[in-house]
Formats: C-alpha cells, sequence, structure tokens
C-alpha cells in the first residue's frame, strides 16, 4: 500500500478508537486490536456521564477544565450520542454549606457555567427530588451513549482506511532489538467480523509504533512487553432502573462518597457507583451490598427509588494510574488525570507508548495529545482534526425531520431510530422493505440490526451495543431469538444458535443483580418462554443421545380409540 | 352483607379454573375471583404434564418419571391419580379443541423457536404438525413477522434429528400492514378474509404457498391462522393446498394460549361457576385458623366476599401469586410462608438455564394441600392452594407448567368442594 508509517493502536475502548481515528484522519497506516468487542472493557461498562467537570471542580481542576472544553467539543462532533440533559449538584440539609460554595466557586474558576437554584426551582426542574433538599447548582453535565460514540468512531476511522480487528487478543508484544516492532494478535476467529465456529488464527502484526490504550489492562500489555504500567484498576457499581425517574443528571454535593449520581439514559436511569482498588480487572467480586448501598444512599437524594424496579447491575473498572512513588491508599484521591507514558523515556524500550488514567468525556483530548506524540516519533506533520470534524452520524441533523412519515414507523420507533442513527437513518432505514420491529423495548428494526451486522459478524453483543436491541425492560426475553434469527440465511443454524446462546448468557449476568421486585417476575417469565415454551434449556438439538421420535405420540387415534374428550378411565372419587 | 359462597377460588389461570370445574363437580356453589388476564396469554397453549425429570427426557411417557421427582414436588402429593383427574377435567372443559387424549405418550410439538418440546395435549390447530408424526413439513414465515424464522425453525428441527425432512420458507404476506403490526392483525386479516388486490387474502395466502410446496405432505405457520374463525381458515387453506395446515406455537401474544383461555372460562359458565374479575384479592379476615372472608379492592372500597373453603391459586413470580423484596419473597394475600435461601443472590444460578431456586419458589402444601408455616403447620383449616403459587417443581426444566396446575387445581377443589358441601 501506501509508505505512510504503520501504527497499531491496542484496545478498543473510546480512548483506542478516538486514537485510530485521530491517526487514520492524519493518513497514518493505522490498525486497532481488541481482545472482545469494541467497548468490552471500560467503555462499556460507566454511567454514560458527559461530565460538564462540575464533579472535579474542588478536587481536581485540571481534569475540570478538561471536561468542559470537551464537553462542548462532543456536544459538536458526536451530537447522536449526546442527550444534553443538564445536570444538578443537589444540596440535603446534612451536606455542608462550605463544600456548596466551593463547588461554586470552583465551578466558575474552571469556566464550567454555573446557576443556583432554590429548593423549589430544583423540585420544579426535577419532581422527584426530596422534599426537603436545601438547595442546587445547575451546571451542563450531559447523558452520552459510549457504545454509539465507539462505534462512530471506529466507523469513521474505517472511512480513512484503518482496520479495525476484534476478538483480537495480543498474546505477545514482539521486541526486537530492544525497540518494540510490533505484536502477535490470536484472533478468535480469523481475522473480521467475529463468526461463531470460524476457527482462531495467530498473526503477527508488525507497525512502525505500538499505542498501548488499554486502560486497566494496561499492566498486562506492559508485562508482555516487559515493563512496568502501575495501572490501579478500581472498581465500580452501576445500577440500570426500568424508567426515568430524573430527566437531569442529579449528583449528591458532598465531597466524594459512594452512590452520589443519577445519569438518565435512553429509556433508564442508572445509578452509580462505588470506587474499590482491584487486583484484577477481569476477576473480581460484584456483591450485592454494592446494589443496596446504590438505591438506599440515593433514594435519600430521589425517595421514589427505594421502591423502584432495577433492571440489572454492572460492574466497570476505572484504569486509574498514578506515577509510581505517590502512594496514595484510597483509590477516590487517585488523580482521573491521563498520563503518557512514553517507554522509551520511561523504560528505554523505544516503539511503544502507553496511555492510562483518564476518562470518557476526555478521549478525544487524550486522543490527540498521544497522535501527536505518535506523529512526532514516526516523523509525520499532520493537524489534528478530530475537535472539528463530525463523526459517523453527526455531520447533518436535518433529517431529524418528519421521519414518522418518511420510514412508515410508528412515531416514537422512527424518533428513537433517528436519534440512535443521527445523518445516517435515511440510508438504513430505507434499506429494508418491509422493515419490522424486532425489539419492542427499544424500539429497534430490522434495518438497523442488518445495519450493525456488517461490523458485528455473528456477535450479538455488538449487535447490542450499536442498536440497544435487547437493553430495554425485558432484557430480551421477547427479541433475543429474534436478533439471533437475523444473522440467518447468511449463517447457518447452528451458528444462530451459538450465537443467541452467547447474548442470552451475557443479559443473564446482569439481570441477576436486579433479582427481586417487578424484575423477578420479568426473569421468571423469561425463564418460562426460553424454558417451557422453546425448550432451550434441553434442547434435543443440543444434546448428544438422539430422540426416539417413535416411542411418542403420533397423534394418530388407534381404532377403537377414544376421543381426547371422551378418556374416562381415571379413577375418579378414590380418594 | 358479604357475597356468600361454598367454594371461593381466587385466581384467573389454569389452576383455578381447574380447581373451579373440580370443585362444581361436588355440588359446592364456587365462584371464581379472577383478577386480571392470567398468564396465559403468555403461555403456548400447549399443555405439558412432565418431559423431563431428574437426568431423564424427553420422556415418552409423563408417569414413567413420576417416581424421580423429589419427595416435596406437588406431583408426590398429589399422586399418578390426580394428574389423571386434572386432565379428565381438562378434556371434558376443551372438548375436540384439544388432542393427545388418546394415549398416555407425550407428544412432541415444535415451538417458535424450531425447538421441540415434549407435551400430553396439544390443540387440534397444532396436531398434523406433531414432530413425533411422519410427514415431509413445509414452514412457512412471514417477512414482517420477526418472531418466527421458517427456514432458522426447520434447520433446527434437523439439526434435533427429525424423521422425515423440513424445509422453512419466507414469505411476504399477501397483505401489508404497518412495519410494527402485531401477530393478531395478521389473524384479523384472516379471519375476515379481508381482501386485497381484486382476491382475498386466504386464497392469495395459499397461492403463494401453492408455488412454494415441493412435495410435502404438510404446511405449518405460525399460530396467527384466523381467531374467531380459525377452524375455517385453516381448512380453506388445507382445502386450497391439498394437505393438512398447521400452527407452530408462538410467544406472546400467544393467540393459542388466549383461546385456551377463552375455552376454560366457557367451560366455567357451563358449570355454573359465578365469576367475578377485574378486581384483586388483597386481604382477608379470619377466625382462629378459619378465614371468614376474603377482600377485594375495588378501587374505593373493599368488598368482601365470604366462602366455606378457599383456593389459592393467583400464581406463582409471573403471575404475581408470589411477591418479593430485596430481603423476603412472599405470598401476598395471605401471608403464607414461602420458604427461600437468605441471600437474594442464592435464588438464581450464574448460568442462564441454571437450576434456579427461584423457579420452585411457592407456598409449601400439607397432603391436602392446605399451605403450612414454617413449623409444617396449615395456616388455616379451609385454605388450599394450586398451580404456580405452590412450590417444589421447577416447572420450566421439568415441561411440567400445566400438568401441576392441572392436577393441584383438580385435587384441591375437589377437596375444598367436599369439604364444603358434607
Amino acid at each position: 500500500m501506501s509508505t505512510s508509517p504503520s501504527v497499531l493502536v491496542i484496545g478498543g475502548g473510546s480512548t483506542g478508537t478516538g486514537i485510530a481515528r485521530d491517526l487514520a484522519m492524519r493518513g497514518l497506516d493505522v490498525t486497532l486490536v481488541e481482545k472482545g468487542n469494541l467497548t468490552h472493557g471500560t467503555t462499556g461498562r460507566m454511567h454514560g456521564l458527559l461530565h460538564s467537570g462540575g464533579r472535579y471542580a474542588v478536587s481536581d481542576q485540571a481534569s475540570a477544565k478538561e471536561c468542559i472544553v470537551e464537553n462542548r467539543v462532543l456536544r459538536r462532533i458526536a451530537g447522536h450520542c449526546v442527550e444534553m440533559t443538564g445536570g444538578l449538584f443537589v444540596q440535603r440539609p446534612e451536606d455542608s454549606d462550605e463544600y456548596f460554595e466551593k463547588k461554586l466557586e470552583g465551578c466558575r474558576e474552571c469556566g464550567i457555567p454555573v446557576e443556583v437554584l432554590s429548593a423549589e426551582e430544583a423540585r420544579e426542574q426535577e419532581p422527584y427530588l426530596a422534599k426537603d433538599i436545601k438547595r442546587a447548582i445547575r451546571v451542563p453535565d450531559g447523558a452520552i451513549d459510549p457504545f454509539r460514540l465507539c462505534v462512530a468512531n471506529a466507523a469513521s476511522a474505517v472511512e480513512h482506511g484503518a482496520r479495525i480487528e476484534t476478538h483480537s487478543e495480543v498474546t505477545d508484544v514482539l521486541v526486537e532489538d530492544g525497540e518494540v516492532v510490533g505484536v502477535e494478535v490470536t484472533h478468535k476467529s480469523g481475522t473480521g467480523p467475529y463468526v461463531h465456529g470460524n476457527p482462531g488464527e495467530v498473526e503477527e502484526i508488525r507497525a512502525d509504533y505500538v499505542v498501548n490504550a488499554t486502560g486497566a489492562w494496561a499492566g498486562q500489555i506492559g508485562d508482555l512487553a516487559g515493563v512496568d504500567v502501575e495501572v490501579r484498576p478500581s472498581k465500580g457499581v452501576m445500577t440500570i432502573m426500568n424508567t426515568r425517574q430524573v430527566d437531569t443528571v442529579v449528583n449528591r454535593c458532598r465531597p466524594k462518597g459512594d452512590a452520589d449520581i443519577i445519569v438518565p439514559h435512553e429509556t433508564t436511569c442508572i445509578l452509580g457507583t462505588t470506587d474499590e482498588e482491584v487486583e484484577d480487572p477481569e476477576d473480581y467480586p460484584e456483591e450485592g451490598w454494592e446494589v443496596d448501598l446504590m438505591i438506599d444512599t440515593l433514594s435519600e437524594l430521589v425517595p421514589m427509588l427505594k421502591d423502584a424496579r432495577t433492571i440489572r447491575s454492572f460492574w466497570g473498572v476505572r484504569p486509574l494510574y498514578e506515577p509510581p512513588g505517590t502512594g496514595t491508599e484510597d483509590p477516590t484521591d487517585i488523580t482521573r488525570e491521563f498520563f503518557l507514558l512514553d517507554h522509551a523515556d520511561r523504560d528505554d524500550l523505544p516503539g511503544m507508548t502507553s496511555i492510562v488514567g483518564g476518562k470518557l468525556t476526555t478521549y478525544r483530548m487524550m486522543a490527540e495529545k498521544i497522535s501527536d506524540h505518535v506523529c512526532e516519533k514516526v516523523g509525520v506533520d499532520a493537524e489534528c482534526r478530530t475537535a472539528d470534524v463530525p463523526l459517523p452520524g453527526s455531520e447533518d441533523f436535518s433529517v431529524l425531520r418528519d421521519y414518522m412519515d418518511d420510514f412508515g414507523l410508528r412515531s416514537p420507533i422512527g424518533r428513537r431510530s433517528v436519534q440512535r442513527l443521527g445523518s445516517r437513518a435515511d440510508d438504513v432505514l430505507t434499506s429494508i422493505d418491509p422493515n419490522p420491529v424486532v425489539c419492542e423495548c427499544e424500539a429497534v428494526t430490522r434495518a438497523e440490526i442488518q445495519d450493525s451486522l456488517d461490523t458485528a459478524g455473528t456477535d450479538l453483543n455488538s449487535v447490542r451495543i450499536q442498536t440497544r436491541a435487547s437493553m430495554g425492560n425485558c432484557q430480551g426475553a421477547i427479541c433475543c431469538h429474534r436478533m439471533a434469527s437475523e444473522l440467518a440465511p447468511e449463517y447457518d443454524e447452528d451458528v444462530v444458535r451459538a450465537s443467541l446462546d452467547d447474548l442470552y448468557q451475557e443479559r443473564w449476568k446482569g439481570e441477576r443483580h436486579g433479582m427481586w421486585g417487578e424484575q423477578l417476575s420479568q426473569a421468571a417469565l423469561k425463564h418460562m418462554l426460553h424454558a417451557t415454551t422453546m425448550n432451550r434449556d434441553a434442547d434435543p438439538a443440543a444434546t448428544e443421545s438422539g430422540v426416539d421420535f417413535a416411542a411418542f405420540d403420533d397423534g394418530a387415534v388407534a381404532d377403537g380409540g377414544r376421543d381426547a374428550h371422551a378418556v374416562s378411565e381415571v379413577d375418579d372419587g378414590d380418594y | 352483607m358479604a357475597i356468600t359462597d361454598d367454594v371461593l377460588v381466587i385466581g384467573g389461570g389454569i389452576a383455578a379454573c381447574t380447581a373451579a370445574l373440580s370443585a362444581a363437580e361436588t355440588g359446592a356453589q364456587v365462584r371464581l375471583l379472577a383478577h386480571k388476564k392470567s398468564t396465559l396469554r403468555q403461555a403456548s397453549g400447549l399443555v405439558d404434564v412432565l418431559g423431563y425429570a431428574g437426568d431423564d427426557g424427553p420422556l415418552a411417557n409423563p408417569y414413567d418419571g413420576l417416581d424421580e421427582l423429589p419427595e416435596d414436588h406437588p406431583y408426590r402429593i398429589v399422586g399418578e391419580d390426580g394428574i389423571r383427574d386434572g386432565l379428565r377435567l381438562f378434556d371434558e372443559a376443551v372438548g375436540d379443541a384439544y388432542r393427545g387424549g388418546h394415549t398416555d405418550d407425550n407428544a412432541l410439538v415444535a415451538t417458535y423457536g424450531g425447538t421441540m418440546k415434549p407435551t400430553a395435549r396439544y390443540p387440534e390447530s397444532v396436531a398434523s404438525g406433531l414432530v413425533s408424526a411422519s410427514g415431509d413439513m413445509l414452514l412457512v414465515g412471514f417477512e414482517s413477522l420477526t418472531d418466527f424464522d421458517a427456514p432458522v425453525a426447520a434447520d433446527h428441527l434437523e439439526a434435533a434429528g427429525v424423521p422425515f425432512s423440513v424445509r422453512g420458507v419466507t414469505l411476504s404476506f399477501p397483505k401489508a400492514f404497518r412495519a410494527d403490526a402485531k401477530l393478531t392483525r395478521f389473524a384479523k386479516a384472516l379471519d375476515r378474509d379481508e381482501s386485497v388486490e381484486g382476491e382475498t387474502v386466504r386464497s392469495a395466502l395459499a397461492d403463494a404457498v401453492a408455488d412454494e410446496l415441493d412435495g410435502e405432505s404438510r404446511v405449518g405457520f405460525p399460530a396467527m391462522l384466523g381467531d374467531d374463525h380459525d377452524t375455517e381458515v385453516r381448512d380453506e387453506l388445507a382445502d386450497r393446498l391439498g394437505v393438512p395446515v398447521f400452527e407452530v406455537p408462538t410467544g406472546p401474544p400467544s393467540l393459542l394460549g388466549l383461546k385456551l383461555e377463552d375455552m376454560l372460562f366457557d367451560a366455567l359458565d357451563e358449570a355454573g361457576v359465578r365469576i367475578a374479575s377485574g378486581n384483586p384479592a388483597v386481604d382477608f379476615e379470619a377466625d382462629g385458623d378459619r378465614i371468614e372472608t376474603v377482600l377485594v379492592d375495588q378501587k374505593s372500597r373493599m368488598t368482601p366476599y365470604e366462602a366455606d373453603q378457599i383456593v389459592l391459586a393467583t400464581g406463582g413470580l409471573v403471575g404475581k401469586g408470589l411477591d418479593s423484596d430485596r430481603e423476603h419473597v412472599t405470598e401476598p394475600v395471605f401471608g403464607c410462608h414461602v420458604p427461600h435461601p437468605e441471600d437474594r443472590y442464592d435464588w438464581s444460578e450464574p448460568e442462564a438455564f441454571g437450576d434456579h431456586e427461584f423457579a420452585r419458589f411457592g407456598v409449601v402444601p400439607d397432603d391436602e394441600l392446605r399451605p403450612t408455616d414454617a413449623d409444617g403447620e396449615s395456616h388455616f383449616e379451609n385454605l388450599r392452594a394450586a398451580g404456580g403459587v405452590v412450590g417444589g417443581a421447577h416447572v420450566a426444566r421439568e415441561k411440567s407448567a400445566s400438568g401441576v396446575s392441572l392436577a393441584t387445581g383438580a385435587v384441591a377443589g375437589r377437596l375444598a368442594g367436599e369439604d364444603a358441601t358434607q
């Protein structure tokens, strides 16, 4: 191909895809590898807050300033991923006035627009806030869909010539003559989109430069290269409610603490979170007390949460980092800033840089910084354009009109499809006719599912994160098998079934954390549909031993047999 | 003045209907208190008794598995006689609309995912599609009905080794509806035989299917072949195609389930059972260990219903006969004891199809189906339980949901009727 320098990016989260987009737009030859699907790590497991910076305005002003800058950038380039809900920092009577003033002052110092609301004004905006709240600060927080954002970055990178390989794990970092020259990658199902049943394949990918953007996993990649990257993974729980109890991001206005934020997200609200250091970013306890803590503490702000229905809970791992020797004990005190670790300077190992720390809101800025760094290393002189060029889907919002008539879909379905697809709506929704609804809870049509299959292969979890299908109230009870059927006829029935099983199990993992009340009833119904009616738990097609069909009722009534309603040989009155 | 009956049955599903029919047989005056639509809307309409027990299954004969069931299983309490009595009441209630009563053996029926399940009774419209019967099969699905993918279902059946060849095709339904039209809209079009481009829907559909037919001796559709005029629709299609036509049971909204509900309520009418529907039973008044009245919440006021005997058939977790919060599982009307692990994380298993505790949640019956307290003593001498509210059976795994409802309903209803009329 070209003679442009080649860069290999490890990690398909917001940072990795952001870097891939940035470098591809600057003309570099980019390959990104990710061991799961996109957002598999921390990006897919966060509360979806687009920070105004308010949260860090007292404790970490450097981060706060970056947040408000990027908050504005993302509204511009990723409009279809952002819902500007606004945010409130709510003070309860027991929360200190001093901290409230500090928060207000801090926001002003960082350039974050603020407004103080009386309790009445705050309750007018959010009627379910507790009656005894004292006052609130309004800030420009928002909700952002991390899945859509990440997928849009990846799509843009591909448009600019990048190669993106998901389900491709780095199994070695190639070091020759004291320099990183590439990686060994194990593709779980060969190259290209993941397909159930395709054999795995090992590939050596050489590159002029390697970027380790694996966040909480950065230490593991460091180990493969023989360098120490001191990430301090910290877990946090997020609990999803079945509806939007609030339409504004609601923060508790007090110094750091667990369970202090509610983010409205699509049809749900997400409660967060905890902050606890863990050893292994993939193997840590997910505990019921954390879920209880979310509900019990946040119902101090919004009392109706106490008896509301939770759909599921999930945990994410923050990629916190602090320079060696800092020795912070409490993970909540570790800075949220990001760090660029050039292993040439640090470890005398040229050819690779790791990026750690940071947060989703500032992903683009992090990507810009490291892309600048990489360009300098490989001798490319090109400007970053990611702050100005909209992401695919956000180019032109004139399509957000008359979707109902345009697509022959009932208004809520049309509206939600267009919100997700943005300026791509026209292309996608008119591609298939008829275009029936596959997921009713989230109003996802066949066309949107089919569109996502281009990059998803047979990975229905990738379809899920792209479209939100199976992420609503029924958690896939009604639509999981429909999503799987969309894989046919391109893929065979055994692949359809295997991908269905994977999606079903993935949904179940998070559902278990919300299993009481209404949601336990819903889970029982899902179990009845899939086990009782569909017999998927004992599917004869999935068992080794064959079925002796001839031993069963073949429907034929033998001569002299009785009609169904005439059976009367039972011993009535025997009791 | 309270409304007074001999037997009051609380619930509106298979168990409640069976209990009411069974009690009525004893000569008792029976009233059914149904809150809202039963869970039959979500059920396949198939009536299973026992398909899997212990490590065995699919069972060709449900009675062969009874000994494999745990001691506290409701089938162990009511015995084979109870099961047979439940099926007898069912067969009498639904008449020719259901098949399978000619034998003890289970039939194998394919449902909408293309998986087969063992079942004791099946709607007449399903009968010619048994997987346990021979005859090559054509399955027909529709582009705009995402719930049933005929080619996938056909391949799934092939993968299970069915002893005939099966093929699936996807057609566009002769009449176009909005993209989010539900299955009921299709059924209605067939019911009314609506006109489409100078033709009628039924004949246009038959023509489209005839073009695809390649020697198969039976043709299956998702269960949407008419509602009020289903037999007529099916007969016309079969007549035009020259081969039997059958339905494949679907998920919600399940027309087969809804039709079963209608049949059961018709049977209640015929048996002289009084029906009060639309409002929930929420509380009761007792004198010692006898329940005197059941209180029904009629929006603005509580209406008392008096009865000599009461049958609780409010369903399980799905039907809301059981309730739960983060710490407890409860039976909300009478506060009957529902045993459960203390830690809610022990209510389920990490594997989606694991042996979940929650699936067995329910009240603990004594040998006359009276719910018991933690010490094994019955809560009330005149309260019995039937169906999903009774614990001890993992009905999803066993494929025994309908059978447990029929059997416990039959026995609880009969005992209640006998006690009331003594």
